[in-house]
């Protein structure tokens, strides 16, 4: 290109620049690239914004991170620290330079374990491993819990803290394991065989909050395959909430920490427990109490039934009766007896009238002989001495004939 | 008694489970209404050793905590905080 003599056109820096810019902040490249290098030159002043220098052997880019991406930065930067940068290049025009402006940023080998996580992911989930139908329900109310963390952990500690807090009832069965390390993942398969052969109700697969390295055993292959196959149904509770393993796809529920898998195993708790057994008693004694009414009750009705068809009543009439025929009774006594006493005055009067001293009276005497006693009736029998009764007494006589 | 046969086994034998199982199928049979009064009385009694007995678990229940070691398991003290 040939400068033109005549006319030249001259830019201004500030145009240059501009041109530049759009040139950069233009290209696709650019404008979404990942990068990776060693951080220097880390600077994080008062603004929130974070300054730095990616640098390899022989090159070195000017990095920054606004404010509101450093904010989201999960990565706790230092210098020497070698990472993966993803962003889009931008000039800043008051010092003429171009710069790295970073929205992502991620420890170095990161991006290639994400990859290898979503490739074993869709591996998985394509033979079905994740499938909601293989979800098993989480009983109840459990007699034993198995847990598989590691014995050290503070994971332990809050998981037993909140099962004792919970339903104390229960008994805890540890399967320890380490949680990270090469070591790691056939220890956790190892720890979850032998615990299902104690035939536990639920399983707490866990581990607490650290890097993704550190979570890495919970997506090994082994593991995921192991909780997948145990007979028992398995709470997985790795990390914190935001933090999700391919276990805890594979696992029947998953909790974001170890005490929430705790507080999933637990869903019945010794409060409730208390509260249904204060309502089972409430229960036995109100319908015992019924029971007893509704037995008085009938026993009162069947006293009344009774009672009405006694043999009371016919009692009563049968006396009644027996009144009537006593009175009867008595009364025909007392005519045949006034009869009888009449009759009995008419024979004493005409005994009376027979009497033979109702006739001595009117002068007539009986002789007797003194002899013998033998009453004088012919003048045959008139001899001796003879005894006279007249009404007032008797006197002796001499026969002369 | 169709429904409900009282197991008769002592009652300070019996888990959590058993004994609040039972309670609840004495409770069901007697609001079912079958029984003689003689046999609700005896469902009554046993039905209130029963819920006693769980009272008395439900107070007392402390977790207990094993560790497998090999092929056996042995108690494990954790730390209480």
């Amino acid at each position: 290109m040939q400068p033109n003599l005549f006319a030249p056109a001259y830019l201004t820096v500030s145009q240059l620049t501009f041109h530049i810019r759009k040139r950069l902040e233009d290209d696709p490249t650019l404008r979404d690239v990942w990068v990776e290098g060693e951080i220097s030159n880390l600077a994080k002043p008062n603004s929130g914004h974070i300054y730095f220098t990616l640098k390899d052997k022989n090159a070195a880019l000017r990095c920054v991170i606004w404010k509101t991406d450093a904010s989201r930065l999960r990565v706790n930067l230092q210098d020497g620290l070698a990472v993966e940068a993803h962003g889009k290049i931008a000039v800043y025009e008051p010092q003429g330079q171009y710069q790295l402006v970073v929205n992502l940023l991620q420890p170095k080998g990161e991006g290639a374990l994400y990859q290898e996580f979503l490739r074993l992911k869709a591996a998985l989930e394509a033979e079905g491993l994740f499938d909601p139908e293989r979800k098993r329900p989480i009983p109840e109310l459990p007699k034993i819990i198995g847990i598989v963390t590691s014995q050290t952990g503070a994971a332990l500690r809050d998981m037993l803290n909140t099962l004792r807090r919970r339903l104390p009832l229960v008994k805890a069965l540890l399967a320890p394991a380490p949680v990270q390390g090469v070591e790691a993942p056939p220890a956790l398969v190892e720890a979850l065989h032998k615990l299902n052969q104690q035939n536990p109700d639920v399983i707490l697969l866990a581990r607490g909050g650290g890097s993704i390295e550190d979570l890495w055993a919970f997506n090994d292959e082994r593991v995921v395959r192991a909780v997948a196959a145990s007979n028992a149904p398995i709470i997985s509770g790795v990390g914190h909430e935001t933090d999700f393993t391919l276990c805890d796809f594979a696992a029947d529920l998953r909790a974001p920490t170890p005490t929430a898998a705790a507080e999933l195993a637990t869903q019945t708790t010794l409060d409730d427990l208390q509260a249904q057994m204060t309502y089972f008693t409430a229960r036995l004694n109100a319908r015992t109490l019924d029971l007893l009414a509704e037995q008085k009750a009938w026993l009162a009705a069947l006293a009344a039934r009774l009672k009405y068809s006694s043999p009371e009543r016919r009692i009563q009439t049968e006396n009644q009766n027996l009144d009537g025929l006593s009175r009867r009774a008595f009364s025909a006594l007392r005519h045949r007896i006034q009869l009888h006493s009449a009759n009995v005055d008419g024979i004493s009067k005409r005994l009376q009238a027979l009497n033979p001293a109702s006739v001595l009276a009117r002068g007539y005497a009986i002789i007797t002989s003194l002899e013998n006693g033998q009453v004088i009736s012919k003048v045959a029998q008139a001899k001796g001495a003879l005894k006279a009764r007249v009404s007032d007494g008797e006197f002796e006589i001499q026969s002369k004939a | 008694m169709a429904k409900t046969k009282l197991t008769e086994k002592a009652i300070e034998a019996l888990s959590y489970e058993e004994a609040s199982a039972e309670l609840e199928s004495i409770v069901g049979a007697l609001e079912e209404g079958q029984n003689t009064l003689e046999d609700a009385l005896k469902l009554f009694e046993r039905g209130q050793a029963l819920a006693a007995h769980c009272g008395a678990l439900l107070e007392s229940a402390q977790l207990k905590v094993q560790k497998l070691s090999g092929e056996s398991l042995i108690p494990f003290e954790a730390d209480v905080e």
